[in-house]
């Protein structure tokens, strides 16, 4: 295990870099022709750092899965890189990515698809130690396994049960216990907690945030309740039809979002106090997220979004610090691809 | 229930299964599976009995068809050429003379035999090639599909009749040989599918996440969840190879006589269904009540392993 590393050092375990996935969509069975391709993430870049949580949220088919799939190298980048520890991970292939690994984990979406339904517990969470067996010795593995499920929570002689036993939280802890077995420095959760009820998602999420302090994980946690992820994550990203829209710590997204997707995101996140909410503003989205096969030129939201002009059509826009906010101290210095970048007093999560 | 309580507590659940009932089990619940459930199921079904007993009578008759046959099933006379049931004689006699109730149950042999090697032999060639197509996808899948759909171009009985009469000794290891390969293709689709169906599950690219190579995804992961179909659809087909067999002996290119066979037996006999209906009621009637218990054992099979019916 390594030592805690503190959130302060500012070298980064994780560098994304001009990450690109476009899946293509053919004609014909035996003689393929390309039609045309679903550029599911075009352009991702991000940093994460030792024992930082990562947010990455986004609605429903904006290449937040895929970006997942992308750094466990579950699938095959179209372009770019990531690095970790300066080695670019995607062009790794047998031996070298199978040590890779052992340092990036993830826990899945769906607590019931994502555990065999044919092994025991015992198996699920020693098979890391099948495939890896220098991490554990033959005979200690047992014991291994009910330490970890101790860790996670659960009673260690549930390790004979098979998950069809297991309530949809128990599940889940499974699934992290399994993506913890090898020691890991990164993991990597798809929407971890969505298919779980409420009141076990928090459960869920104080034992990760525990974990995390633990054993010094870095978490990207993907989601895509804004108020989950406001409660777990240092920084935030905000997706958009396969592009980072804006990325900056908690406090500059929730507090001092200055793109109009995240505004018009935030501004739609259930409010409790009934006062503060006949006073926020609603922003209503018109139209639909266009198809990721054929995105809109430039900017990708200009077609929902209530500032559009030419130029949004014809310049793309980078996801930088923008000019006008550079030189300011508070956390409105942050990176958002926007021309007309702004911000806005939209009521935040709470 | 202390060590129940405390996990189902952190969960804010009672320590109930699924359907809602209290957990009082624990004892049997030790290490279920879905087969240990589908065996706990079957064994509460009368169709799975009497299918069962069927085919272990079957089978008990083609080892030791002396043991319930005493005449020799080629002994014939022609005296007794069409001679009804009788008291010493059953099933009556056939138009050469031969004991019906002996040929019936010598004749059990035959079509249980072919059923047998090439049910095993679809379901061999079927799921490996069908799996693998489905695992690996692409230009293995494109060559394999094809391959099949040519196959299953051949109509099964045109493709008997020329394939079968270019070999003049029908015997069993050829007609088997013969449906092996025109049978695998519609193992294979439906192999296929199901290895698609397991791959694209999230405990593979979880396996698949941790480094587990191609022999440990298939073997441990894809294999185990895609073999229900296979055995369901194996289960009803031996009944069908059965029935096939005899269609080919009655259209004189699967087994021949000496051979003892219900197909044979059905052919001979059908000539003269009008004079002797008895010499064609016996061994079709066998014929029936074979396929249908194959069919009725993969229908409980397939039920006890459905577990949206449980």
């Amino acid at each position: 295990m390594t030592e805690p590393t503190p959130v302060t050092s500012r070298e980064p375990i994780l560098r994304v870099r001009g990450l690109v996935k476009h899946f293509p969509l053919t004609q014909g069975i035996l003689f393929k022709k390309q039609v045309g391709a679903v550029k599911a993430v075009d352009g991702v870049s991000f940093d994460l750092y030792p024992g930082e949580t990562l947010g990455i949220v986004g609605e429903s088919g904006c290449g937040k899965s895929t970006v997942a799939k992308l750094l466990m190298n579950l699938e095959q980048a179209t372009a770019g890189e990531v690095f970790y520890k300066g080695q670019d991970i995607t062009k790794l292939s047998g031996r070298a990515l199978k040590a890779v690994r052992r340092n990036i984990q993830m826990v899945f979406q769906d607590p019931y698809t994502s555990l065999n339904p044919r092994m025991t517990v015992g198996d699920i969470i020693g098979e890391p130690f099948d495939i890896h067996p220098e991490v554990a010795p033959k005979g200690d593995r047992r014991k291994r396994v009910q330490e970890l499920l101790d860790v996670v929570g659960l009673n260690p002689e549930y390790i004979n049960r098979y998950p069809h036993q297991f309530s949809g939280g128990q599940r889940q802890r499974i699934g992290i216990a399994r993506g913890l077995a090898l020691n890991p420095e990164i993991i990597i959760c798809d929407e971890p907690v969505s298919a779980l009820d409420v009141s076990v998602q928090a459960q869920v999420i104080n034992l990760m945030e525990k974990l995390q302090d633990e054993f010094s994980l870095s978490y990207i946690f993907i989601a895509h309740d804004l108020s989950i992820v406001r409660h777990i994550s240092d920084r935030v990203g905000v997706m958009y039809l396969g592009k980072m829209a804006e990325i900056g710590s908690d406090a500059a997204i929730y507090e001092h979002p200055t793109h109009p997707y995240t505004q018009a995101l935030l501004s739609a996140v259930p409010v409790p106090d009934p006062e503060a909410r006949e006073h926020r503003e609603r922003i209503i989205l018109s139209g639909d997220v266009p198809s990721p096969a054929n995105p809109p030129s430039g900017c990708r939201f200009r077609t929902r979004c209530w500032k559009a002009q030419d130029r949004c059509a014809q310049e793309e826009p980078l996801l930088a610090i923008p000019a006008r906010f550079a030189q300011a101290t508070t956390p409105v210095a942050h990176e958002s691809a926007c021309h007309f970048a702004e911000e806005k007093d939209v009521v935040g999560a709470a | 229930m202390p060590e129940n309580t405390d996990a189902a507590i952190l969960d804010g659940v009672p320590p109930t299964t699924q359907d809602g009932t209290a957990l009082p089990q624990d004892t049997r619940d030790k290490a279920r599976s879905l087969w240990t459930d589908a065996w706990y199921d079957l064994r509460r079904n009368p169709v799975f009995y009497i299918s069962s007993l069927v085919i272990l009578f079957l089978v008990f008759i083609s080892i030791w068809p002396g043991a319930i046959a005493h005449t020799d099933p080629l002994q014939c006379d022609l005296i007794n050429s069409q001679n009804g049931p009788s008291g010493g004689h059953w099933f009556g006699f056939d138009q050469q003379g031969c004991d019906v109730y002996s040929r019936t149950v010598h004749g059990a042999r035959n079509s249980v035999e072919v059923g047998l090697l090439s049910t095993v032999g679809v379901a061999l060639l079927g799921s490996v090639l069908g799996g693998l197509a489905g695992y690996f996808g692409g230009w293995l899948d494109a060559i394999l599909s094809r391959v099949s759909d040519i196959f299953f171009g051949i109509p099964i009985l045109l493709g008997g009749v020329v394939f079968l009469s270019a070999f003049k000794g029908g015997s069993v290891s050829i007609v088997s040989t013969f449906i092996i390969l025109l049978g695998w293709p519609q193992l294979a689709r439906i192999a296929r599918g199901a290895v698609i169906t397991a791959k694209e599950q999230d405990y593979v690219l979880a396996a698949k996440a941790l480094g587990a190579g191609h022999g440990r995804l298939l073997l441990r992961h894809i294999a185990p969840n895609a073999l229900a179909p296979v055995i369901v659809w194996s289960t009803i087909a031996l009944g069908t190879f059965i029935s096939l067999e005899a269609t080919l002996s009655f259209l004189g290119v699967g087994l021949k006589p000496p051979a003892v066979s219900w197909g044979i037996d059905i052919s001979s006999a059908s000539e003269q269904i009008r004079n002797a209906p008895h010499m064609l009621l016996f061994p079709a009637g066998a014929l029936s009540i074979t396929v249908l218990a194959f069919i009725l054992l993969g229908d409980a099979v397939r039920d006890a392993l459905d577990p949206k019916l449980r």
